[in-house]
């Protein structure tokens, strides 16, 4: 067992199904789906034995869930774009992670379980990534849950949680995140040809966020979490989290060598494919602006303290 | 051909574990029971529906969220495994629903002319929503009833909660229209709780009764609120203070289910018959129906 665990790559994907099911509707969802097939090339390049998933479009209450299901196996159909088509899959999953995982998440403070039914609903961005990235299941792989409560210091602990578990077994693993940048669609049907980000404000400021991955700044993008949520996010839950797990998962730190492969418009929402390799050199170490977590304590009873 | 009627609009939450606990043939786990209050609740009101003459139930669930447009189930058969993605470990059930395309279609197209964005769903490989199928099982176990499905557009996440209710009350007008349209009888279907704050984490046995109760007071309060003006037949009142209870207790009315059914119906002012009120993992669930027959029409509770 080895003390750090050795992530060998990240992945920032989207999770819309149009580079999946729709790639020669328009141009853009053509270069996201060339990037997650040079994403793919690259990976197979390695000798991961591991993909780990946090998927923004998997909600759970009960705490954190895990896909512990050794080969779940289904026709998936997304809720908005049914119209472009089914999703079947049959994936290889890595049930000995997940259990280590969820062990970790508990040691940590967490509430979590292993999810393991047949039929069980894995979400369209997850279905999306592994069908792209992971095709031919050559890496077992585990998605976790994004809970809808959850905040900064639980999606921190998480990460940690996750590292936890792959320092134990040994895993040379690949990260996905699956998220969005600006996340506001049209709310109307389009023409796939007509297909743009919804807002000059919400394309500036992705085209920021993209400058700091590029940069490999990881760090600094979860510290700018908050912010990033105000600006660009639609509110479906209270917070943009897949930089804060991202960051704790891939070690808290800006030294990554960062390529942005492609960025293009999802029905308006923001959709990138972005490579993080962890590097010696990198942007450097920040000084922090918020308490670094280490066990989640979860709610502190604010509302019980100096009753009368 | 007679013009079409609402018989009767039911608020119908979804929790799973109503399901779970009842121990039907076409879910998976095995429960010791739980939720009584709001199971015997919906036992009465799904007698009291054997009891009327209706042709199709058409429900407004939160559980199928779509955020371009209002969708509608557009195929005549759906059968497949629903397994809950929050409470897998309660719902795993086999179905097997019949949908009234005709009338949803009509719904889609009056929905279209009024301005609302729309599309129908054709694709067969497509997963009924946990929603639809709780609140459909509780209402009419036998499901010898076909149905008609909306998605529930998130206009609460992208705007606000004074244009869900908007938009919720544009689309229940075209309902309505539609459904006169039809000459068919028709059982409106609110598929959702009230407050909607969730424990986050579950007791090991969940049917521990012991354990459950609501999540905070703040929100009883606002459920009781609800349940009291609805019996006082205030539903115009109830969806002009909506935005404020959602925004205070997390409602899962912001799905559009309630301010889209009182619309259909013209907003009610008779009294609500209530049937139930419990938490379920924290959440506050009323069943509540609206009998626009004065001879059928009961206090219950």
């Amino acid at each position: 067992m080895s003390e750090e665990p050795e992530i060998v790559l990240g992945f920032y994907v989207p999770p819309h199904p149009h580079p999946l099911l729709a790639p020669e509707q328009n141009e853009g969802w053509g270069r996201l789906r060339e990037a997650f097939d040079t994403c793919r090339q690259r990976i197979e390049e390695t000798d991961a034995d591991l993909m780990l998933i946090y998927s923004t479009v998997w909600p759970s209450i009960v705490g954190h869930q895990i896909q512990a299901h050794p080969k779940p196996v289904f026709t998936h159909v997304d809720d908005d774009f049914h119209f472009l088509g089914s999703m079947p899959y049959e994936f290889s999953m890595d049930p000995e992670y997940a259990e280590k995982f969820k062990d970790a998440c508990e040691a940590r403070g967490l509430h979590a379980r292993t999810v393991a039914y047949d039929g069980f609903p894995i979400d369209t961005g997850s279905v999306v990534a592994l069908k792209l990235l992971n095709p031919d299941n050559r890496i077992p792989a585990c998605i976790v849950s994004s809970n809808v409560y959850s905040n900064r210091a639980e999606q921190i602990v998480l990460g940690k949680a996750a590292r936890d578990a792959m320092s134990e077994l040994g895993k040379k693993v690949v990260v996905v995140v699956v998220a969005s940048l600006s996340n506001r669609m049209f709310t109307e049907h389009i023409d796939p040809s007509e297909d743009r980000i919804h807002s000059a404000k919400d394309d500036e400021f992705n085209r920021k966020i993209l400058e700091f991955f590029a940069d490999g700044r990881l760090e600094d993008i979860s510290q700018l979490s908050r912010d990033i949520h105000g600006q660009i996010r639609v509110s479906k839950v209270v917070a943009y989290k897949p930089a804060w797990w991202m960051a704790a998962t891939m070690g808290q730190h800006n030294n990554y060598h960062g390529e942005v492969l492609a960025y293009e418009a999802l029905h308006g929402a923001g959709g990138a494919v972005i490579q993080l390799t962890p590097a010696e050199d990198g942007v450097g170490d920040k000084e922090f602006d918020e308490d670094d977590v280490e066990y989640y304590h979860g709610d502190r009873s604010v509302l019980d303290k100096g009753m009368l | 051909m007679a013009k079409g009627e609402i018989v009767l609009g039911c608020l119908a939450p979804h929790p799973p574990h109503v399901v779970y606990a009842e121990n039907p043939e076409q879910n998976e786990p095995f429960s010791e029971g739980g939720w009584e209050t709001l199971r015997w609740g919906y036992h009465r009101l799904a007698r009291k529906l054997k009891g009327i003459d209706y042709d199709c139930m058409v429900v407004l669930t939160p559980h199928w969220m779509t955020y371009v447009g209002t969708h509608f189930l557009g195929l005549e058969r759906f059968q497949n495994i629903s397994v809950d993605p929050i409470f897998p470990n309660l719902f795993r059930y086999h179905h097997d629903i019949q949908v009234d395309v005709e009338l949803a279609e009509a719904m889609h197209d009056s929905a279209a002319e009024s301005g609302i964005i729309t599309k129908m769903m054709r694709n067969p490989d497509f997963r009924v929503d946990y929603g639809t199928i709780v609140s459909c099982h509780m209402l009419n176990p036998d499901w010898d009833k076909p149905i008609v499905t909306i998605s529930s557009n998130r206009s609460t996440h992208y705007y606000s909660n004074e244009v869900m209710n908007e938009q919720a009350a544009a689309l229940g007008e075209a309902a309505m229209k539609a459904i006169e349209a039809s000459g068919k009888r028709v059982v409106l279907v609110a598929s959702h709780s009230l407050s909607h704050r969730h424990f986050v984490t579950e007791a090991p046995l969940p049917e521990d009764m012991s354990r459950e109760h609501i999540y905070n007071h703040s929100q009883y309060v606002w459920d009781m609120k609800i349940v009291q003006m609805l019996r006082e037949g205030k539903t115009k009142e109830v969806v002009d203070i909506l935005p404020e209870m959602i925004e205070q207790t997390m409602a899962e009315a912001e799905g559009g289910g309630l301010s889209w059914m009182m619309a259909a119906m013209g907003y009610p002012d008779y009294p609500a018959e209530i049937y139930g009120y419990q938490s379920v993992i924290g959440t506050g669930n009323a069943i509540a129906a609206w009998d626009p027959n004065t001879a059928t029409r009961e206090l219950v509770l």
